[in-house]
C-alpha cells in the first residue's frame, strides 16, 4: 500500500511487522514511497523500513538527535541497520551519530544530490547554485514544506525576498508522472521560476540500498 | 500585537506613546507606518540618531528577542525587517548629515556560490541601526570580492554569510588567503548562517561566530571596543 504523503510528512513510517527481517532501513519519510518501490521491485523481504517524518527536511538541526535516538530503540531487533539519509545540512552531524554506533548511510549532501548521482551533481553544481529543487515528495507536499513555513501563504509579497536569487526550478522525477509533471510546473510559476524537468529515477539511493541489502 | 492599528491616528499620539506603537508596529511590519511615525518624530525635533535608536533599533530588538525565543519566526521577521528599512529610508541621509556617531566599517557578503541574502541583509541592517557603515557586497563572493572591498573600503570587520553546508566551507577559503597574504589579522571576521557553529568558526578560524543578527551586532561591538582599548594601549 502507498503510504499516505501527509502521513510520511509528519508522522513518518513505522516498519511493518516483519519478523524474518534482518535488516532495517532507517530513513527520511521524504523518500519513503521510493525505498518502498524498491523493495518490493526487488524483492528485498528482509529488509524492513522505518522512517522519521519527513519534515525534518525543515529542521536539520534535529535530524542528528532523531536518528540516533531511532538507532537505539531498534538496533537490538536488526542484524545491520542503514540510515537512508545524506548529510542533509546536518553538518556532518549524521555522520557522526553513524560512526558512533558502527552505521552506514548515504554519501553525498542531500537528497537531491543522491537522486541525481552525488558525483554528476558535484560536478554540476558550481554552476547549479541559482537552481531551487524539487524531487517527486516534495512537489507533492509543496504547501507543507515550501509554502507554509515560508509564510507565502500568509504573506506573498515576501515571495521575492525568499527566491529573487533564484532562477530555475528544477523537478527530479523519480517516476514518470503527468499529474505531478503538471504540478511542478505549477509550483515554478508561483515561486516564479523557469521550470526544468529532469528524471533521475532512483539514482544512488537505489544502488546505496542495493548494496546493503545484499550485503 | 494589535488589531486596533486601524482607529489610530500615529500623529495625535503623545512621543513617548508613538515611540511604543512603532516598536508594535515593527513587530507587526507595518512599513507604511513605520515611515509616517519616522516622520512625526522628525518634525517633533527628535535627533535622527534618537529615532534610529529609541523607536527603530529598540523595537527591532524586540522581534529579535521573540525570533530567538521561538515566538516570531522568519516571515514576520523579514515584515519587521522590510518595515525597519522604510524607517531607515528616511533617516540614513539624514544621520551622515547630523554626524551621528559611527562605530566602524563592515563589508559582508554571502560565500561563493551561495544565494541565500536573507541573514546577511538582516545583519546588514542590524549593524546600520547600531552606527556602522555597511558596504554589501551582495551574494556568490569569492575571496578577491572580500579582499578588495576591505582594502578599498578600509574595513575593519569582514562578514561572511552561508546557509548552505556544500558553501560555508568557502569560508576557510577566504581566511586561509588572508592569512598567506599576511593580513589576517587586519581584520575582524564574523561568520554566520544557519548550518555554522561556534565550533565551526573557531575550525576555520574566524573571531567569531554570530547567531544571529543582534549576536552580531553585539559581538562587532565589542572587537571594536577591544581594538579601541588596544589601540589606547599601545
Amino acid at each position: 500500500m502507498t503510504p499516505d504523503d501527509d502521513i510520511l510528512t509528519v508522522d513518518g513510517l513505522t516498519a511493518g511487522a516483519d519478523n524474518a527481517a534482518k535488516v532495517l532501513i532507517l530513513g527520511c519519510g521524504a523518500i519513503a514511497r521510493e525505498i518502498l518501490a524498491l523493495k518490493a521491485a526487488n524483492g528485498w523481504d528482509h529488509v524492513a523500513l522505518t522512517c522519521l517524518p519527513a519534515i525534518l527536511h525543515n529542521h536539520p538541526e534535529k535530524i542528528a538527535g532523531a536518528v540516533e535516538d531511532a538507532i537505539l530503540k531498534h538496533r537490538s531487533d536488526f542484524d545491520t541497520i542503514f540510515v537512508a539519509y545524506a548529510d542533509c545540512g546536518t553538518g556532518g552531524q549524521l555522520q557522526e551519530v553513524c560512526d558512533r554506533y558502527g552505521v552506514e548511510m548515504i554519501a553525498g549532501p542531500h537528497c537531491y544530490s543522491f537522486f541525481e548521482g552525488t558525483e554528476a551533481f558535484a560536478e554540476k553544481a558550481a554552476d547549479e547554485f541559482s537552481t531551487f529543487y524539487l524531487t517527486d515528495f516534495l512537489v507533492r507536499q509543496f504547501d507543507a514544506f515550501v509554502w507554509k513555513p515560508l509564510g507565502l501563504d500568509r504573506y506573498p509579497e515576501l515571495r521575492d525576498t525568499y527566491f529573487a536569487h533564484y532562477t530555475t526550478l528544477v523537478h527530479q522525477v523519480q517516476v514518470d508522472d503527468p499529474m505531478l509533471t503538471a504540478k511542478a510546473q505549477e509550483c515554478a510559476a508561483r515561486l516564479g521560476l523557469t521550470y526544468e524537468r529532469r528524471f533521475t529515477g532512483y539514482g544512488d539511493l537505489e544502488t546505496s540500498l542495493r548494496a546493503v541489502a545484499q550485503g | 500585537m494589535s488589531d486596533q492599528e486601524d482607529d489610530i491616528i500615529l500623529s495625535e499620539l503623545e512621543t513617548a506613546e508613538l515611540v511604543l506603537q512603532m516598536h508594535d508596529d515593527l513587530y507587526d511590519g507595518l512599513k507604511e507606518e513605520i515611515e509616517e511615525a519616522v516622520n512625526i518624530l522628525l518634525e517633533r525635533g527628535w535627533e535622527p540618531y534618537q529615532v534610529l535608536t529609541e523607536a527603530l533599533v529598540a523595537g527591532m530588538t524586540i522581534v529579535g528577542n521573540d525570533f530567538r525565543d521561538g515566538i516570531l519566526f522568519v516571515p514576520e521577521v523579514l515584515l519587521a525587517a522590510n518595515a525597519m528599512k522604510g524607517g531607515m529610508f528616511i533617516l540614513k541621509p539624514l544621520l551622515v548629515a547630523t554626524g551621528a556617531p559611527r562605530m566602524g566599517k563592515m563589508v559582508i557578503g554571502t560565500v561563493k556560490g551561495d544565494i541565500h541574502d536573507i541573514g546577511k541583509n538582516l545583519v546588514s541592517m542590524m549593524m546600520e541601526g547600531a552606527g556602522f557603515e555597511v558596504v554589501d557586497l551582495g551574494i556568490n563572493n569569492p575571496v578577491e570580492n572580500y579582499l578588495e572591498a576591505a582594502v578599498k573600503e578600509e574595513a575593519d570587520i569582514i562578514g561572511m554569510s552561508a546557509l548552505l553546508t556544500t558553501t560555508m566551507p568557502y569560508m576557510k577559503v577566504v581566511i586561509d588567503t588572508m592569512i598567506a597574504k599576511g593580513i589576517r589579522d587586519d581584520y575582524i571576521v564574523l561568520v554566520g548562517g544557519a548550518p555554522l557553529n561556534e565550533e565551526f568558526g573557531r575550525a576555520i578560524g574566524a573571531d567569531a561566530y554570530c547567531r544571529d543578527a543582534a549576536v552580531a551586532v553585539e559581538t562587532a561591538k565589542d572587537f571594536i571596543s577591544r581594538k579601541h582599548n588596544q589601540l589606547a594601549a599601545g
